[in-house]
Formats: structure tokens, sequence, C-alpha cells
């Protein structure tokens, strides 16, 4: 403790004196101009981009990881694993002589074995004391990715060996435990401030065996981290790392510009030119994986009919949205799955955009003085900048295919309820950033029957379809899986649910003295790999 | 006095009762939904989305709801927050600090300035000074504040960089906060450099804040003044010699100055509650941002506690102001 | 952002040389301030584009011009000569939109005031003529309307009521309307006991004409004052609300909504954010000065220096 004090108080001098020390033995600080304050600090709580930045990716580790900069599960606290034959059983070694963090508020005594892995994914279910152990408290992802019904149990076989059996086979399991719900956390920490009493400090001081460890966290301000110097992947080259809350993009990018901070991501698609001018700034830009769409009602006439839906898709410039939303910030999509996933079907064409056409193809499909409802979400997300934006482009194409488009918006919340209702009115605008990399992550979650009701905004219910999908889900070959989601984006084509927008871009902005971060297509951000020279 | 202070007490506490209700009731009203945004574009089952209703307690009888509401705030319980889960006290007291260092800068920038001007304008009745004193402070008073804090900010921190763009510190200053004063904090602990830093910080949020209340008090100054200035006594005291700085400074200033008081303290407690768009803009994290963040994500339970914590700051202001009224001027206290 | 004006004062009611004479009184006064008339000119041609706005717009307000997104002023290099002040992001003219936005925050401010003045009127002659449990119970309203910051009040209202225009006027108009009230009240009880009153009263009018026949007509000064204040209030706090998302929404060409919408742009396009702000202030300012006039030329208390 002690010793630990005098480290802090050196560290902070250091901090203090940093600008004026020329080289030296300055630390190495990193200041990241963050989308949003944090919900908290317990990973599994929370499904939000900013906190899980905040938790899963600085302070904790998962069994399995996504490779940086991609989707591909590689070993993490896990070294390897065996997964039985009917797929029911998957067997984690786990890495031996991994240390939790030590910190000011906790010492720990021994380091991770299978009990804190048991732990990590027990506290999750309901019937358990952490199952509400701040009020309001709710494992979002851990019910959303259906693990209450999928996982059976977790056991500890030995200290470095643990069994997870599944009640069916599930093709994405893998992937789904290197998401940040699935951090390990210390059992022998939870179990101190359960006996202390406060349980809820579970929630504001992490511990975990990530790269980074928690210092302080100034309410919607700024969160501080140092550098673990027990990391079981060799100490980061960073000493420490600062989070600057800074929700409006315009002021993200001003402060950048001005030094205030060293990276920042989402800019306003306006500022991104001026960003890339900037010479003392390096942008990296690469493909989300995401995609924004208008998803028509399928039960509701006439877009139960797939030749309107298809004359509609016709009569969208999605060019013009890329230009003027996303600022050419983006890729019309074709599919309703991003190029840069597994299993993408190149061999498809994309609805040509063709007023003349979608006009007679209305007509010949009997729909004369169509006026419909176009919903225009009224927030920013990732892989849609501007919804009233696209709203009103696509209100003035369907005006000159003779298409009445009356745009309605609700708050988001309201939006994303009303929308799930499958008696919804007209087409809504919408989108998806992926969890874990997986085409069932879209496919199924977005557009299989068993949606309907929550996540289907289209309501579409496609025997065929949804077949394809629960077929992949449980077969384990990739290549088999592949050909399924290959043939299940020619039914989707087909039948046309959706008008596919845009695939966006996602856009970091770093000060030229920034090295080594490698972007995840996940939409997280990991700054364990980043260097900052003098 | 002390029954005068003792009735304007005791009339607080239905206009008390009365907040509570309306903050419920408002809350009650909204539409969308408490615990459907927890899920995102993922959606939720009806039954999770019933359980995690109860979980709240948004399906009891909303009498039941409303007495544990007021229940929890006599016990100093507003609640916990439904998205970040944290205790809505808790986080107006982290918050508060901010929002009242801004507003009581901005309070004294339209004071020290103000008040000077306007006693200054109408003792140059009609002269230059008055008419474009006035002429500006009808601008100030005129002024959409959002807009106005935008240029600034791409004025002086984007073209000229004298002042930083929001936030209330560099970062690379790192101490605990002692009173959640920025510049009291980085006084004790923070060395210069941290002062100085946040002095540059607070500057266009205080410009911002402080043109409305600068203007109102300019003109109230002003007017108030002339209006002592024609009284019989000043009059008097002219005819008789007196030197007209000390006419000024000591018989017309202090009568001119009740009115002025009295529109500080209002302006103070609009303040305090209301910097919501100067918050905004320069990402200050405040009250008044956080009470915007809570009605965009329909967060309930901060909503209510938010309005609720924020109607008392507001009332207890004023009630201090009245009775520094009643203070200064004791013809009040006799009716 | 709220403003009280000085303590009723009623008119020189026992005269009677007639309307014209009041009136011409009334203009002298008013005229004699220069900023007044200033203010008032700018006012009748900010009305009069808001009249004639269609045939004065060089284009329609939503008419987007895709291959001239974000085009400078004319002036500026890059401009074109058609968009006079330049584009916004789907490349509708600015100018047009300017021009009818006008109707829109005039007709806000119209709407509102008049709202908020009927309501507050009516509320305060109640409370200030029955006086008793009545008083109590209305003004114990208006002091809880009072105790939340009227921006705040007005941005629940507004999520209550869902974004939009007309929900933002009326959310507006229930947070400008004690003002009136508290005035109203202020100045019948004060006209109450005057001699007229009590004569009117012995005569045997009736609750209603004795309130708003004989007291009102006689209370309308301070409330006239108000009511300029109010319009100006309420044009900011609309603007506000827009700005903040929660008012007039896109693509609707009311001036804080194009501020909300054009605020990305803010280092790309200066235009988009600086004339629909510069358009609001002149107009509030407008607004104010009349105002200002208006109270000078109605409160006799300043006349007499």
């Amino acid at each position: 403790m002690n010793t630990y004090k005098k480290l802090l108080a050196a560290t902070a001098l250091a901090m203090l004196t940093g600008g004026l020390m020329a080289g030296g033995a300055a630390a190495k600080t990193l200041v990241f101009c963050s989308e949003a304050a944090p919900g908290g600090f317990d990973p599994a709580l929370y499904t939000g981009g900013e906190t899980l930045d905040a938790t899963g990716q600085a302070v904790f580790n998962k069994l399995v990881e996504f490779k940086p900069g991609t989707s591909e599960v590689e070993p993490a606290l896990a070294d390897s694993w065996t997964i039985s034959d009917d797929g029911l059983e998957y067997t984690f070694k786990l890495h031996p002589g991994v240390k939790f963090q030590t910190t000011s508020y906790f010492t720990p005594s021994r380091e991770l074995n299978a009990d804190d892995v048991v732990f990590s994914f027990e506290r999750q279910k309901e019937g358990s004391p952490w199952a509400k152990y701040v009020d309001g408290a709710s494992y979002e992802y851990f019910e959303g990715m259906d693990f209450p019904k999928l996982i059976k149990s977790v056991e500890k076989v030995d200290d470095l060996t643990v069994k997870v059996t599944l009640t069916k086979p599930n093709a994405p399991m893998l992937a789904n435990l290197a998401m940040d719900f699935s951090s390990i956390v210390s059992k022998e920490y939870a179990d101190k401030l359960m006996a202390d009493g406060t349980p809820g400090k579970l929630n504001e001081q992490p511990v975990g065996t990530g790269p980074f460890q928690f210092v302080d966290y100034q309410l919607n301000t700024a969160i501080r981290y140092e550098a673990n110097p027990d990391y079981y992947k060799g100490k980061v080259k960073l000493d420490s790392l600062i989070f600057a809350v800074t929700p409006d993009a315009a002021v993200r990018v001003q402060k950048l510009k001005a030094g205030e901070c060293q990276l920042t991501i989402y800019p306003d698609p306006a500022d991104v030119e001026g960003l890339k001018a900037d010479t003392n700034l390096n942008v990296i830009q690469e493909e989300g994986l995401n995609v924004s769409t208008l998803a028509y009602n399928t039960t509701q006439a006439p877009f139960d009919k797939p030749e309107v839906r298809k004359a509609l898709n016709q009569a969208i410039d999605k060019k013009a949205i890329v230009d003027a939303v996303y600022l050419g910030q983006g890729t019309p999509a074709i599919n309703p799955i991003p190029p840069t996933m597994w299993s993408y079907n190149k061999s498809i064409k994309d609805d040509e955009y063709n007023p003349e056409a979608a006009k007679a193809a209305l007509e010949k499909a009997g729909v004369k003085d169509l006026s419909m409802k176009i919903w225009a979400m009224p927030v920013a997300r990732p892989y849609m900048p501007n919804g009233r934006r696209t709203a009103e482009l696509i209100q003035s194409d369907f005006a000159k295919v003779g298409v009445k488009a009356e745009i309605v918006t609700f708050d988001w919340q309201e939006y994303l309820k009303q929308a799930s209702d499958p008696k919804h009115d007209g087409a809504v605008i919408i989108g998806w950033t992926g969890d874990n990399g997986d085409p069932d992550n879209f496919l199924a979650t977005l557009l299989s029957c068993q949606a309907v009701g929550t996540s289907n905004r289209a309501a579409w219910c496609n025997q065929e379809f949804t077949d394809l999908i629960n077929k992949a889900a449980v077969v384990s070959d990739p290549a088999e899986r592949t050909k399924l989601y290959e043939e299940s984006q020619v039914v989707f084509k087909r039948e046309a649910p959706w008008a596919t927008l845009a695939h966006s871009l996602v856009t970091t902005a770093m000060t030229k003295n920034v090295s080594g971060y490698v972007p995840s297509p996940l939409g997280v951000h990991n700054f364990a790999s980043v260097d900052v020279a003098e | 006095m002390f029954r005068y202070i003792a009735s304007r007490v005791l009339l607080l506490i239905p206009t008390f009762i009365g907040i509570s209700f309306v903050a419920f009731i408002f809350i009650r009203l909204l539409p969308g939904d408490p615990v459907i945004a927890l899920a995102g574009e993922r959606g939720m089952t009806p039954e999770r989305h019933q359980l995690l209703m109860d979980q709240f307690g948004f399906n009891r009888p909303i009498w039941e709801q409303y007495f544990s509401f007021l229940w929890g705030i006599f016990h100093g319980d507003f609640g916990t927050s439904i998205a970040s889960k944290r205790p809505v006290l808790a986080d107006f007291r982290a918050l508060f600090p901010a929002t009242l260092e801004l507003s009581i800068c901005a309070m004294l920038f339209a004071v020290i300035i103000g008040i000077p001007a306007g006693i200054f304008a109408a003792v140059k009745r009609g002269s230059i000074f008055d008419q474009l004193s006035m002429g500006i402070a009808l601008v100030g008073y005129s002024m959409p504040i959002f807009w106005w804090g935008i240029l600034l900010i791409i004025l002086f921190a984007g073209i000229l960089h004298w002042t930083p763009v929001s936030g209330r510190m560099d970062l690379i200053y790192f101490f605990k906060p002692t009173t959640g004063f920025m510049l009291i904090d980085s006084l004790i602990s923070g060395g210069k450099g941290a002062f100085k830093s946040a002095v540059s910080h607070l500057i266009l949020p205080t410009i911002v804040l402080g043109t409305i209340p600068l203007a109102v008090i300019a003109r109230q100054t002003r007017s108030a003044m002339l209006e002592v200035l024609g009284e019989d006594y000043v009059r008097t005291a002219r005819a008789k010699g007196l030197e007209p700085k000390r006419v000024i400074g000591v018989h017309a200033l202090r009568n001119a100055m009740i009115p002025v008081i009295t529109t500080i303290g209002l302006q103070m407690g609009l303040l305090m509650a209301g910097a919501i768009l100067t918050e905004t803009i320069f990402s200050w994290p405040g009250i008044g941002k956080w009470m915007i963040d809570a009605i965009s994500r329909r967060d309930y339970v901060v909503v209510q506690g938010g309005l609720m914590l924020v109607a008392l700051i507001v009332m207890v202001v004023n009630l201090i102001v009245d009775l520094l009224y009643a203070v200064i001027n004791p013809r009040i206290r006799v009716k | 952002m709220t403003n009280e004006v000085s303590p009723p004062v009623p008119l020189a009611s026992s005269q009677t040389s007639g309307r014209m004479a009041r009136f011409s009184e009334f203009w002298f006064y008013f005229s004699v301030n220069k900023g007044a008339v200033i203010g008032f000119a700018v006012l009748v041609v900010l009305v009069l584009i808001a009249i004639f706005g269609p045939l004065i717009a060089p284009h329609a307000p939503y008419q987007q011009y895709r291959d001239a997104l974000l085009t400078p002023p004319s002036w500026q290099v890059g401009g074109k000569e058609q968009f006079l002040l330049g584009t916004d992001a789907v490349g509708r003219d600015l100018l047009s939109r300017l021009i009818y936005g006008a109707r829109y925050s005039l007709f806000i401010g119209l709407i509102v005031v008049t709202f908020a003045m009927i309501t507050g009127v009516i509320l305060g002659v109640l409370a200030g003529y029955f006086r008793g449990w009545v008083d109590t119970l209305i003004m114990r309203i208006m002091d809880i309307i009072l105790a939340f910051p009227p921006l705040l009040l007005a941005l629940v209202l507004v999520a209550i009521l869902g974004p939009g225009l007309f929900n933002a006027m009326i959310a507006i108009a229930l947070v400008l309307q004690p003002h009136f009230a508290r005035l109203t009240r202020a100045a019948v009880m004060s006209e109450k006991n005057r001699e007229y009153v009590i004569a009117s009263k012995l005569a045997g009018a009736g609750h209603l004409r004795l309130m708003f026949k004989t007291i009102l007509p006689n209370c309308l000064a301070p409330l006239i004052v108000q009511g300029t204040l109010s319009f100006s209030n309420a044009i900011l706090e609309a603007a506000a609300l827009g700005f903040l998302g929660m008012g007039a929404q896109p693509p609707t060409p009311e001036w804080g909504t194009m501020l909300a919408e054009a605020r990305e742009f803010i280092l790309r396009a200066w235009w988009v954010v600086t004339f629909p702000g510069l358009a609001i202030l002149i107009t509030v300012l407008a607004i104010n000065l009349v105002g200002d006039g208006l109270r000078d030329a109605l409160d006799p208390k300043l006349k007499r220096s």
C-alpha cells in the first residue's frame, strides 16, 4: 500500500511537471477524447461502446479475444481450448500466472484461476446474489446473446481448466466469449466487496487483468488509468491513459486540433476533410462492421409485396445519401452484412437506381397515389450520421416516382420500441453495428423470424431465409456456414425487406506522435498497443 | 422579522409538495419507455421488458410510486439512474459545484461590469456612453446565447487559439476535488499552471452565461438610478449643494440598489438551474447538461430527481433574496 | 430570460379626452425614442417579409439542389449568383429558408403571447378580484411553475408532448404565462378599490363586467409591455428548443432548428451558422426596441423627467 502511494505521488508529480521536463523521465500519457461518459465500470451491465471501451477494453481480459483489427478470435486468458464433437462442450486451458491488478483499493492475494472464470458468468444469471447488486442492474448482453438459455453450466475442472457446457450447438459461441460482457472479473475482489457490504463498488472501482488499471473517474469529465505493471502480456508502452469525455463531435475535433487530446473518434463527416488536410494529424479510416437500412414494414400493404419493395429500392439514390449524409465517408450497401465480413456474397448485384423503372414497376404492381411514412431516427449512430437528412433525401426521391412520404420521428427510446412493433406504420431508418463479427449477429438478429417483435424491424419472416440462418448457426464447418450465409443473402435480395442504404467508414484521428493504434471493426477502442513519441 | 421569515418558510411547504407532485406526474406522462433503451437496437422481448419494469418498480400503483418517491426524498434518496445505475443525489453533488462555479463567475462578471455601467449611464443620461452602453445591453439581452457561444468558440478557440475549446481543466493536471470548485481546488493542490488552466477554461462560458444577466443588471441599475435621482430627497440634497459624487454615491446608490439586488438574486436562481444551453455548448460537466442528457435518454429517475433538486435550489435562492430584500427594505416587513 | 416590468401604473383614466388624443400622446412619446422607431421599422419589414415570403424568396425553402451542397454566399469564392447567402448541407437556398423562417418566428411569438396572455390574464384577474382561496390556489400553481427554470420546464413539457413546433409553442406559453398572471393580479388588486370601480359596483355591475370591462382595460399598459417582452422571449426560447432538437423538426426552416442542423459545419461553412443566428438576433432586438419604446410611452412615471 505504502509503496503504491509513493508511486502514485511520483506519477502524479511526473504528470504535473511533465510539461516542464524536457525529455527525462516524463510519463507517456495518451489523452483520448471519448464520445460519451461511461455508464459504470462493470462491463457486463452496459451495452454502450463508451462503457465497453472504458471497462472491457482497458481494464479486463476475456478467455478469448478478437485479434486486433479483425473479428477473428485468438487466445487470451485461455491459452487453448477444445470443443467436443457434438459441439456442446468447450474446455478452456487458462494461462498460468496471470495477476489481477493491484490498486489503491484492492491488493489481490492470488493469481487468476478457474473460480474467477466460473464466477464471471455465474454472477450474471438470474438468482445469483450479484444479479441485482446495484439498483437497476441488468445484464443486457448476457440476455441479448441468449446466454441464460444457451449455457447449461460453467464448471471448474481444475485450477486452470474450465468447462462450458451448452444446451445446443452454437457456432458463434467463441465470438460471444470474446465480447466484453464475458470479461473475467476477480472473484476474490467481489467476495471481499460482498463481505464488506459494498458490492456496488464492483461497478465503481474495477479490478481486472487488463493492460490498464483504474485510477479515478471524475463524473462526466475524465477517466484516468495507469499501466498495469503486472500485465500478463508485459507492461504496455503508455504510462497513463486518460479518457476525456467529450460528447460533442465538433468539440472533439477542436480539442484534437488544439492538442488537448491526442486521439479521437467519430468526428462529424463534415470535419473529416479538414482533419485529413491537417499536417499535424493522422487519420485512419476503415470500413466499420455496420449497415444502415430503410426497413419496410413487410406486414403492411403494399409493402407486403416484394415487387413494391424492389420498386421503391430502385427509386432511392444511395449515391446521393452517401454524398450528402455520409459526406463520402461511406459506401452504398448491397447486402445486409458489410463487405469486410466473411461470407459476404460478392456476386449479388444491387438494385439499380432508376426512377423511371421504379415508377413503371409500381404501376405494374397496381400501386397508385401511395402515401407512406418514413421514420427518421433522431440520433446519430456510427452507422447513420444523420437520420433526418437521410429521410429528407429519400422523401424527395420517392416524390419523383409519385410516392408521397411523410417523415415521422420520435425520441430514440420510443422510436426503438415502436419500430419493433410489427404493427408500426411505414418504413424505418435503422441500422446495426456488429457485436462479434459473426454473420449470425447480423442476419439472425435483424432478419430472422425469431427476431420479429424485437430487432427485426421489417417484421419480415421468411421461412426459407430463417431456415438457412438457423442451420448455419449450428453447423461448425466454416465452409458450410459460408455457403449457407451466401445463399441467405440471395434470398434477402430477392425478397428485399430492406433498402440497404450504406456502410459507414469509421474514422479515427490522432496527432502525429501517436503510433501503434489499431482500429477495431467492432466499434470498440483499445489502447494496449499505442505509443506516444515525446 | 422572525414571524416574516417563518411565514415565508411555511409558504414553501405547499409549493414544495406541489413541485414534487408536478415532477412526479410529468415523468409518468413522458412517452417512451424507461427501460427499452437498455437494449439499444437489439430490442427487448415483452417478457423481459415486463421483468425490468417490475424490477424498477414502474408497475406498482401510481400513488404507491409517488409516496415512495416522497418518502425517499425526505430520507435524502432521490432514486437511482436507470442508465448509469448511480444514485441521483450522488451525481448531483458531484456535478453541482461545476454549475455553481460557472454561475457565480457569470454573475460576478455581470455585476462588476453591469452595475458601474448602469450607474454611469444614468448619471450621464443621454450621453454617448449612455446610448452606446444601453444599445449594447439591449443587443446582449436579445442574444440567442447558444449562437453567441458558438461564435465565441469559433473565434477565440478555433481561430485565435486564445482559450481552450471546452471542459473545466487541462487533463494533465490531476488532483482530487476538495471543494469541487476548480478555481479553489487548483490553487490548493494543482499549482500555478493548473489555476491558469482553470481560469482559461472559465472565460468563454462565463461571458456567454453572463451576457444576459449583464444586460439585465445594467438596464435595471440605470433605471433604478434614474428613478432615485428624480426623487425629492436627492434633488434636495443637490439643491443643498452637496457634492454630486456624494449624492450619487451615498444617497442615490443605496436606494437604487434595492431593486438591483432583487434582480441579481432572481437572475442567480435562474442561472444556477438554467445554464443548460451554456453547458451544452461548452461540454461543461454540470447540472444543465446532466438534465438534458437525462431527458433525451428518458432516464425517468434522473429527470424526476433532478427537477426536484433544481426546483428546491431555485426556491431556496428566492427565499434568501426575499429575506435579504426584507432586511434592506424595512417597509416590506411592516406589511 | 424572464422579465417583469416595473409595477403597474394605471393609465390616466380620469381623462376622457378620447382615444385619438391618447394615441397621439402615445405616439409622441414613442417617436421620441429613436431606437423604438428603428425597431418598429425593422419589425414592419420583417412582417412584410413573412407575409410576402413566397413572392420574395428566390427558391422554394425545401428545394434541394444536389449539385450545390454547401455553396458559400455569392460574394465569396465559389459562391453562385443564384444563392445569395449560400446553401446548406443538402443544397437548399439559405436566403429562402431564412425568409420562410421569419414566418415561423413571428407566428411562434404571436401565438405564444396570445395564448400566454389570455390564460395568464384570466387567471390573474380571477386571483386579484376574488382573493381568498381562489387567489391562493392560482398563485401557488404559478409559484410551482416559476420554481422550475423556464427552459428546463419547457424541455420536459416538450419531451412529454413530443418534439415539434406546436408542442414547443404550448410549452413556452405555459412557461411564460405566470408572468402575465402575476402582473394582472397586482394591477387588479391596486385598481379594485378605486372610486370608479366602487361606483360601478354600486351601479349594480356584475362580477364579470367588473372584472373584464371595468378593471381590466385600466391594467392594459403593463400587460402590453410584458406582451412585447414575452414575444421576444418566446422567439428566443423556441429557437433554443429547436437548437436542442426539441422544437420545430427538420426540414422546417425554423431558425433555431436550422442552427442545430448547421452545428456540425461550424468549421467548414460559416454561413450556415452565422445567418440564422443573425436573423434571430435582429428580430429579437427589433422587438425589444419596440418594447422599450412602448414602456417609455406607456409608463407615465418616466414621462415626467
